[in-house]
């Protein structure tokens, strides 16, 4: 016995579930899958210590858009809103930094930094608008594509000579040389190339870095906030719209194989053996797990198995999650700051040797790390009186050398946590409990190939018109009734439900044509 | 650490020695890396004796890759555009590659050696497509170019020489056919296979055999006029036979540059070759979409007024070179079907069989260039397609 949908979304991540809901909306059967037992992706709340929660994976909302917010009707209140961000200093004298102001640096440098922030939200701007459209094909001559190129050529002529210039100076170089040229507070370039390499197996060197900065200020302009009750609970928000609108999601039934018949797709198979029915599956799954796993090779072509194969997905960002009885102590900061974004990232110079044994797959020796306390804005997260420290820790390889174990996970954490007792030194006498989530581990639980982020990495060659691949980045894959909805499809990675709203889309205008 | 010896310069066949012994103009070129004659004697009598004897040419260079594997049907089956679980083992197929834009990789031969066990053999090197096209599959490629000697035996007289050799079964063996036998204590393959478009063979075996298979064959064919052939008089017969060639009468897709400048199947007559049936193969998706939307190009054969090889002629619509619809690719004078023949490619709609074109030949005399606008019928057939070619038993010559 089958059930036949119009389209069957495999994953229930937030970009599944911002699909399927458009979809139901436009009056479509959809049915949704997930593997997990709890909606959201990496987009979860969850207990890992007794008492404790925290946001699993994703910790910061600052990508979702705007489009996606009120197209589905998400008005939840945040926990924290306009966090700000404290770039930490061992001596107390932090630099504190948000919405283009900047406090703790010499005058010249907080004029620096507002001028750069300003001429850096004026582009995130105009890439922002490319976030939310399908990208053009090349070599077409479809009106639609001809048409988006020709509107991409003159949005960049309207940012003027001097502007449109720079921004393709920019665009391909490092974020490295910006810092060091405009500012001279090493706290400040070193968070600032932080904010940059966040998620990526990228330094501060590394090409396309200023990209990577624009992609995180596209959608909100950087500014950050927490659900109340964790990402888990926009996931869970998100589920109740799909449900709303007539969405099927079901939990704990991991795909096994997308069901291809007479060379097209004919319905999804999971592994408990439940056949489902749909001439149409949208995979919210990353592109190389979703081709070379759930489809089979052998349904594509050489030169697209060949691109899909190569696509550079290895995760470097672990989570460590601490349950604390108490608030540690940061000398120069104040008790309210606790609800902000701290980050340990001392220099530019810092977070480039923080890559470097990436390279040779070796975990950092001092890594860079983002944190937060979602546990002081919204105390349902933790025992009253105690606290969940949640951090993004780089550079954690996907593939380390020897492999993750026990002891070599150990050790990381261990790093981790002397790292941050350099600033707060009596966290360790706080820690009841500790999680560490290496992107292998991230790749086990959430099901992302290499634990990447992005579902590969957010680079020129990986990005737009050739997002997964050249030509197959406009949410059709090459395999009738086959699309990708998730962050490996244009525009990426991070909490925004782009290329969720953008897939939907896609196949509602396809479908209607 | 010690310091390995590698080749440097051209590779020798296993046959080279005896190709050495015969040979008289010292005209040699490389072909993949390998040493070969472009004729050992004179040209046209070695093409004479693929037409009236037997020729024998050593195709060892010919890339030979090995594919086996429990997946090894579902891999030739998406690399190749025929229907390729029609191919029984013992059975060799032709067959073309694209690449998923459905543009020509390369043509080849494909031997079903044994259940689940493939040779491809081509002129191009592709390693990389083929390694490629195995990823999540389970299947081995393993490339045996130098670890199988090979001789094309070709001609008329072939059966005979073969036969008097003593190769049992040989008179079963039909045209794409393949068997392995018993040589004085070596397996040796014999394919009904070959490149001239005539009654011939072509035998693999052990390298270290190559020398003695070499003196068994050529005691056997003394009496049938056999001759070992360079590539030139091969190149003239396999014009005749209407076979096309990489690099000449197409662009492999890997070597191109310039957009345009490859072709699919449909645009080199090979249509009877794609299997729309199969739901998936490597190009299939283009070349769907060009069956809908239409060829750009067509590989056209050309019957030609005249006596003058069309070598690099444009191609006219009209008598008065107004309309240059496309340029021949492969020219010679063929002396077995008294023809003026050519290989072309037109541009659609041009090129319908039994339709005229022209083409404009240059031709010199004591420096003095001389041009001619010469009429050129498009015919369907080869030029050249002997009874012999398709006859089991082949006759006793």
């Amino acid at each position: 016995m089958t059930d036949r949908y119009d389209a069957i979304v495999i994953g229930a991540g937030h970009n599944g579930l911002v699909c399927s809901a458009l979809l139901a909306k436009a009056g479509k059967k959809v049915l949704v899958l997930e593997a997990n037992d709890q909606v959201g992706g990496a987009a979860v709340t969850r207990e890992f210590a007794s008492g404790y929660s925290v946001s699993a994976c994703a910790h910061l909302l600052y990508q979702l858009q705007p489009k996606v917010r009120k197209e589905l009707g998400l008005s939840a209140k945040p926990a924290s809103d306009r966090m700000r961000n404290v770039a930490l200093s061992r001596n107390g004298k932090h630099v504190r930094y948000s919405d283009g102001a900047v406090t703790g640096v010499s005058d010249g440098d907080a004029r620096s930094y507002r001028q750069f922030h300003r001429q850096m939200t004026r582009f995130a701007d105009l890439l922002n608008t490319y976030l939310n459209l399908t990208p053009p094909r090349l070599g077409t001559s479809e009106f639609r594509d001809l048409a988006t190129l020709a509107r991409l050529g003159v949005d960049l002529r309207r940012l003027g000579r001097d502007d449109m210039r720079t921004f393709l100076r920019l665009i391909g170089i490092n974020i490295h040389d910006e810092v060091t040229e405009r500012f001279e507070t090493p706290l400040l370039r070193g968070a600032v190339s932080f904010d940059a390499v966040l998620g990526t197996h990228l330094g501060p060197r590394s090409p396309n870095t200023i990209m990577t900065y624009l992609y995180r200020l596209a959608a909100g302009h950087g500014q950050l906030s927490v659900p109340r009750g964790g990402m888990g609970a926009l996931a869970e928000q998100l589920a109740q719209v799909a449900r709303t609108a007539g969405v099927t999601v079901r939990t704990n039934m991991p795909v096994k194989r997308i069901v291809v018949e007479n060379g097209r797709v004919a319905g999804v198979e999971t592994a408990g053996g439940e056949r489902f029915d749909s001439l149409i599956a949208v995979s919210n799954a990353d592109p190389k797990r979703t081709i070379m796993e759930l489809v089979g090779t052998r349904h594509v072509e050489t030169g697209f198995t060949r691109r899909i194969n190569n696509i550079r997905m290895r995760g470097n960002a672990a989570k460590l999650h601490l349950a604390l009885d108490g608030l540690p102590t940061i000398s120069g900061l104040a008790k309210t700051e606790f609800g902000d974004r701290l980050v340990i990232a001392p220099d530019e110079h810092y977070v480039e040797r923080a890559f470097n044994p990436a390279k040779y797959g070796e975990s950092s020796p001092e890594p860079v790390i983002e944190m937060t306390i979602p546990s002081f804005r919204d105390p349902s997260l933790a025992p009253t009186g105690k606290h969940v420290m949640s951090c993004v820790v780089q550079y954690a390889p996907y593939a380390l050398e020897g492999g993750w174990t026990e002891a070599t996970k150990d050790a990381f954490a261990k790093t981790c946590i002397g790292t941050i007792s350099e600033y707060a030194p009596d966290l360790e006498s706080r820690i009841t409990a500790s999680e560490l989530l290496t992107p292998a581990d991230i790749e086990r639980e959430f099901h992302i190939t290499g634990g990447h982020w992005h579902h590969g990495e957010l680079a020129l060659d990986q990005f737009l018109f050739v997002r997964p691949v050249c030509g197959a980045a406009q949410y059709r894959m090459p395999l009738d009734g086959l699309y990708l909805c998730g962050a490996g499809a244009h525009p990426g990675g991070g909490v925004s439900g782009a290329a969720g709203r953008n897939a939907a889309k896609y196949i509602l205008r396809e479908r209607a044509a | 650490m010690s310091v390995q010896e590698v080749p440097q310069g051209r590779l020798r066949t296993p046959f080279c020695a005896r190709l050495a012994a015969l040979d008289t103009l010292n005209s040699w070129h490389t072909w993949k890396g390998y040493t070969v004659p472009d004729a050992l004697y004179c040209a046209d009598t070695e093409y004479f004796a693929i037409r009236n004897s037997t020729g024998v040419f050593d195709l060892t260079p010919m890339t030979k890759y090995r594919i086996k594997g429990p997946d090894a049907l579902v891999y030739i089956d998406r690399l190749v555009t025929r229907d390729m679980s029609k191919i029984r083992p013992g059975r060799v197929a032709y067959a073309v590659w694209c690449n998923d834009q459905g543009q020509v990789i390369d043509d080849g031969t494909i031997f079903h050696l044994k259940e689940g066990e493939y040779r491809l053999c081509s002129q191009e090197r592709h390693c990389a497509w083929l390694m490629d096209s195995a990823i999540g599959l389970d299947v081995s490629i393993t490339d045996e170019t130098a670890e199988v000697a090979a001789l094309a035996v070709q001609g008329p007289t072939s059966f005979a020489i073969l036969n008097r050799m003593g190769i049992e079964g040989l008179d079963e063996l039909k045209p794409f056919g393949l068997m392995h036998v018993d040589f004085q204590g070596t397996e040796l393959m014999v394919s009904r296979t070959g490149f001239t478009g005539d009654l011939g063979y072509e035998l693999w075996l052990d390298p270290d055999r190559a020398e003695f298979l070499w003196d068994t064959l050529f005691a056997a064919g003394e009496i049938s006029g056999i001759r070992a052939i360079g590539t030139d008089a091969l190149e003239h017969a396999r014009i005749e036979a209407g076979y096309i060639a990489a690099y000449i009468d197409f662009l492999p897709a890997h070597a191109t540059v310039r957009t345009g400048r490859t072709r699919s199947p449909l645009e080199l007559g090979l249509d009877w070759l794609v299997d729309f049936k199969k739901p998936n193969f490597n190009g299939r998706r283009a070349l769907a979409e060009e069956k809908r939307s239409g060829s750009t190009w067509r590989l056209v054969k050309l019957d030609i007024e005249g006596n003058k090889p069309a070598h690099h002629a444009y191609i006219f619509a009209d008598a008065k070179a107004r309309r240059n619809i496309g340029f021949v690719t492969s020219a010679a004078w063929s002396p077995v079907c008294k023809q003026n023949i050519a290989l072309g490619t037109v541009r659609t709609p041009h090129g319908n069989p039994g339709s005229t074109l022209w083409v404009e030949i240059f031709y010199q005399r004591e420096m003095h260039w001389s041009r001619k606008m010469a009429r050129a019928e498009v015919v369907d057939k080869p030029f050249w397609f002997p009874k012999r070619r398709g006859l089991t038993p082949p006759d006793l010559v």
